[in-house]
């Protein structure tokens, strides 16, 4: 039977009882402010992504360079400009427009060929490719590729072209010449940056949510995350390598020393199996990098964070030409590292290495190599060095703007800024806060630490609101929530304002408050996240006959034995409105000995195929384990009378949301 | 009745499996010297493969001696075993088991993607996807696998399609999507389906006591081919259709479909059927576990009495003597004439559960290793 919920008197309901008491006239005035801050912009989404719709015009169009490259010879600067949704292209030397090139919606990666003639370009939403002449500077073919392609690059001997595609956790292998896929090989879940080593002979490629664990029972959710570099042959285009990276979630851009003997990735390590009772000592994060080549042997992680401050997010990685100094883009922390290769060789020389390989919980480490910490402009993400290693480029995804490096000095040598509008927004502004981690002790974390690219991180994390060890809760995507309160697993904090506000400062920042008009401007943003498209849905949305046998499913009101479901037990009861939840609270059975309550709020259903693992613990790691493992007193939803096929159907039906 | 029938044979199937097992001592390994052959100067004896064989086993490294099947890619040998899946690479022995995340220990049944070097299991407990060192297992409870016993997997293009214990399945590599097939919406009367062969064009399914399902990929059209005397002990209409409703195993090359059979083997080529029965061919044994068309006209038939050879035209036999288990080649020409052929190396074991073929040379799965035959002539 399933049981229509109230929020009880338990412990944690009391303090969330009196957050909310605390809070609420504040949040009367925030939601105030929301309504009356002038300036309406485009919304934005996984990193200013921008959201066309009919009152476009009223909306102000920021570039945010996501990613930069110089063409071989030097003598121009490729920007990639997610939110404006083009290329642009500078002079090197005087940084003068030379053009630009518009592409498709939400470009996310950019590789020259080898001989720099073309430019690839992956546009993220509309799921193709645009290959541009850089001589012409024009888009001489657009090509269709998978789902949500995010890295690209072409090999040297110009015979394939190779797309990290997010949402398919797989790189499309393509004929160069013609664009046509010829296959696809299976990457660490959520792939999204690649890189080809010195030589041409390999293509490795970075995912930036965590596989699931192939060991894991189903019953329990507790393991470390685990991620990869997957190593492909480019000539015979298969998967000949995986390079383990033991409790890493969150992996990005991945470099090359000139003689091809050491690589370096930067990533994310979360803390998520310990309760996040505190940020001292690198509680909630460390931020690292992994080596691994002949210089190092064995892949080792190192930390990028210091004692009392952190290397919060980091993005992009150079190494100089001439193997002296490794750059990081931090973007959380707004600032690019700077580490002597020397220094760190002979640190990992003279220390005991760990038997796991990492160092990352040694935060004393960094001083032994980082020698400088240079201050750009918000959410610094791509990064380029000048051949001679003297220039480096970084593109100020939250600025518009790109810091040029004098590496010499290691000072900003200037500033470029790009053109477009000078006004922040109070959108941007959200979103600046949304990506910067300058609001948590020592600037550890933010938002975008857990909510990556403006999404999530696939990990569940055990918070101190509910109290240690217990309500253990699966982090939740941000895509078209604006309208789904109230918030949390439990359905504690009523809406938005008090989701970000006192309870993420008290809880997770341990620092200073926002002010009204900031969490007003970071609330808009996280409002203003739209769903991405469903790629699960035919054009002009008709159903697949498997969806249309799932539709009627979810919509059925008797079972397979002809008696009535009752209300509270069929699919669109409680999975209703566009988001597909009616934003109650129900017990749906699922409630683990560790857990204060099994009441919870219905999660909408918005793109739910890519939120695995699932229930509010993800302790179901697919969707189908919802149904064949946690439902086995039909309290979520009345399935049990299903046969395989069925429940086949509902899954393809769900999917379409 | 038929079910009574059906299950009574499957029992049969097993005690003779059991006997052929515990019948024969466990091959030894042998030395791999290549040797010339005794019998090479023959006359009128049609020229058939002559084999060195070299067997392995547990002492080898091999995981498990009971071997279910067997895949070559290139250089590299999978063993299907009833402990492990086994590689074998630069002369050593690689074992994957459920530590490393294989759904069972159990690998009935295994598929090369060509395309990506991905090897597809089946096993006693699910699909698992061997990609670059890493396991992705499907199961009945965390995917729209339909059952978790999978006889049969077949690669083509983004699909994966396998053959289980309730029913056929696909799954599509772009989309997620399964799809399941059973008697619901296909011709299949019983959903036990022990094969799947693949191609761009049809797909073939051997299904255990409901002969051949076939699907055509452009129309999506399901057809089926069964016993046309019904008969479960008897063929009376012979080459007049499918041997035999209890299907093991099919293999689509070349635009024909090879099936086995427990009660011998066809030959279809979309219009004609072709039965091989002991009593009028080279086959040792009419219970056959596994068939694997080299091309149109060759094939390949791994009965539990021994590995057999078709050339279109002649068989050869590749075994070992029941009561000395000393190895034994026969060569029976078109006109039924039988010649033995000296050999002083042999498959590991009678029962064969597998075959494929790396260039010249086949490797074999039997009940009691996992034998290398060398083609010297």
């Amino acid at each position: 039977m399933r049981m229509a919920g109230s929020i009880k008197n338990t412990r944690s309901d009391f303090r969330v009882g009196r957050a909310l008491a605390a809070v609420l006239g504040g949040c009367a005035a925030l939601l105030l402010g929301l309504v009356l801050r002038p300036g309406m912009e485009r919304p934005a989404y996984a990193g200013t992504t921008p959201v066309k719709g009919p009152s476009l015009d009223n909306f102000i169009d920021y570039a945010s360079p996501l990613e930069v490259l110089l063409s071989p010879d030097g003598a121009r600067l490729y920007v990639l400009c997610q939110q404006s949704e083009e290329v642009r292209v500078l002079d090197a030397g005087s940084y003068g427009v030379i053009g630009k090139i518009a592409v498709g919606r939400v470009p996310r990666g950019m590789a020259l060929s080898a001989g720099g003639e073309r430019l690839l370009v992956t546009n993220s939403w509309d799921d193709t490719l645009s290959v541009i002449d850089t001589r012409a500077l024009a888009v001489t073919a657009t090509w269709k590729v998978g789902a949500e392609p995010s890295g690209v690059v072409e090999d040297l001997a110009g015979k394939y072209v190779f797309v990290a595609n997010r949402i398919s956790n797989d790189v499309a292998v393509l004929d160069a010449q013609t664009g046509v896929e010829e296959k696809r090989l299976l990457t660490g879940r959520a792939a999204s940056y690649l890189t080809l080593s010195p030589d041409g002979k390999r293509i490795y490629a970075t995912h930036i949510y965590p596989n699931p664990d192939p060991l894991r029972t189903g019953l329990e959710n507790r393991t470390p995350p685990e991620s990869e570099i997957t190593v492909i042959d480019a000539q015979r285009a298969e998967v000949v390598d995986r390079i383990p990276l033991h409790s890493i979630a969150g992996v990005f851009h991945l470099a090359f020393s000139a003689d091809g003997r050491l690589g370096v990735v930067a990533e994310y390590h979360p803390k998520n199996l310990v309760p996040l009772a505190h940020l001292e000592h690198g509680g909630a994060f460390a931020y690292t990098l992994t080596l691994f080549g002949a210089d190092v042997g064995k892949p080792v992680e190192v930390p990028l964070d210091e004692l009392e401050r952190y290397s919060a997010q980091p993005f992009g990685v150079a190494i100089a030409p001439d193997k002296s100094r490794i750059y990081v883009t931090l973007a959380g922390s707004e600032s690019v590292l700077v580490i002597d290769v020397p220094r760190l060789m002979r640190f990992l020389r003279t220390r005991p290495r760990p038997a796991s390989g990492s160092f990352a919980q040694d935060l004393s480490a960094s001083g032994d190599y980082v020698i400088a910490r240079i201050p750009v402009g918000h959410n610094p993400r791509g990064l380029a060095l000048s051949r001679n290693g003297q220039t480096l480029y970084v593109a100020n995804r939250l600025d518009d703007t790109m810091s040029v490096i004098d590496t010499r000095t290691l000072r900003v040598a200037t500033t470029i800024a790009l053109a477009g509008p000078t006004t922040v927004s109070a959108l941007r502004r959200g979103e600046q806060t949304f990506y910067s981690a300058h609001y948590s002790f020592q600037g550890q974390i933010g938002c975008s630490s857990c909510h990556i690219d403006s999404t999530f991180d696939g990990l569940q994390w055990d918070l101190e609101p509910d109290g240690f060890g217990i309500d253990i809760v699966d982090n939740k995507m941000l895509e078209d929530i604006k309208d789904v309160a109230p918030y949390k697993w439990n359905g504690g904090n009523p809406n938005l304002p008090t989701e970000c506000g006192p309870r993420t400062e008290k809880y997770f920042w341990r620092s200073e408050n926002y002010g009204d008009l900031q969490l007003t401007d970071l609330v808009l943003y996280i409002r203003s996240l739209p769903a991405r498209p469903n790629r699960w849905r035919l054009p002009g949305h008709e159903l697949t006959p498997a969806q249309e046998r799932g539709k009627a499913i979810f919509e059925r009101t008797v079972d397979q034995f002809g008696k009535p479901i009752p209300l509270e037990n069929r699919c669109s009861y409680c999975h209703s409105g566009p988001q597909g939840t009616d934003r109650k609270l129900f017990d749906v059975g699922t409630r683990k000995l560790t857990d204060i309550t099994g009441v919870f709020k219905t999660p909408q259903l918005t793109n739910i195929a890519l939120t695995g693992p699932f229930l509010h613990d993800g302790s179901a790691r697919t969707l189908e384990e919802i149904w064949t493992i946690y439902n086995p007193e039909d309290k979520h939803g009345r399935t049990n009378d299903l046969i395989k096929d069925q429940l086949n159907d509902l899954i393809e039906y769900l999917r379409t949301q | 009745m038929r079910k009574f029938a059906d299950k009574r044979w499957f029992a049969m199937a097993l005690l003779a499996a059991a006997v052929a097992a515990a019948a024969t001592p466990r091959g030894t390994a042998q030395t791999p010297a290549r040797q010339p052959h005794a019998a090479a100067a023959a006359t009128a004896v049609p020229r058939m493969p002559h084999f060195k064989f070299v067997n392995y086993t547990t002492e080898d490294g091999l995981p498990n001696n009971h071997v279910y099947c067997v895949l070559v890619d290139g250089d590299r040998i999978w063993a299907g075993t009833d402990n492990g899946l086994g590689l074998f690479e630069n002369g050593k022995w690689k074992t994957y088991n459920t530590k490393d995340g294989l759904a069972h220990r159990a690998v009935l049944s295994l598929s090369l993607d060509k395309r990506t070097g991905d090897v597809w299991a089946g096993t006693m407990g699910g699909l698992s996807r061997i990609s670059g060192g890493r396991i992705i297992s499907y199961t009945q409870m965390n995917s729209g696998l339909s059952n978790d016993i999978v006889y049969g997997v077949s690669v083509e293009g983004e699909n994966v399609w396998v053959a289980t214990a309730s029913g056929a399945g696909r799954l599509n590599l772009h989309t997620g999507e399964w799809s399941l097939y059973n008697e619901r919406n296909t011709p299949m009367k019983e959903i036990w389906v022990y094969g799947v062969s693949a191609k761009p064009d049809k797909v073939y399914y051997a299904v255990w006591g409901s002969g051949v399902l076939e699907y055509t990929q452009k129309t999506g059209r399901w057809d089926m081919y069964a016993d046309p005397d019904e008969e479960t002990e008897l063929v009376l209409f012979k080459d007049q259709g499918l041997v035999h409703d209890i299907v093991s195993s099919i293999s689509y090359v070349d635009n024909i479909v090879w099936v086995a059979t427990y009660f011998g083997d066809s030959r279809y080529d979309g219009r004609y059927w072709h039965n091989f029965l002991t009593k009028d061919s080279g086959l040792p044994s009419n219970f056959t576990n596994f068939v694997k068309g080299a091309d149109a006209n060759h094939a390949w038939f791994c009965t539990d009495k021994g590995l057999a050879y078709y050339d279109g035209t002649n068989w050869a036999v590749y075994t070992r003597s029941l009561t000395t288990h000393k190895p034994e080649m026969t060569v029976r020409d078109a006109k039924g004439k039988v010649t033995e052929i000296p050999v002083t190396t042999g498959p590991a074991h009678n029962y064969m559960n597998g075959v494929d073929f790396q260039g010249g040379d086949i490797w074999v799965a039997t009940s009691e290793g996992l034998s290398h035959g060398i083609l010297e002539h």
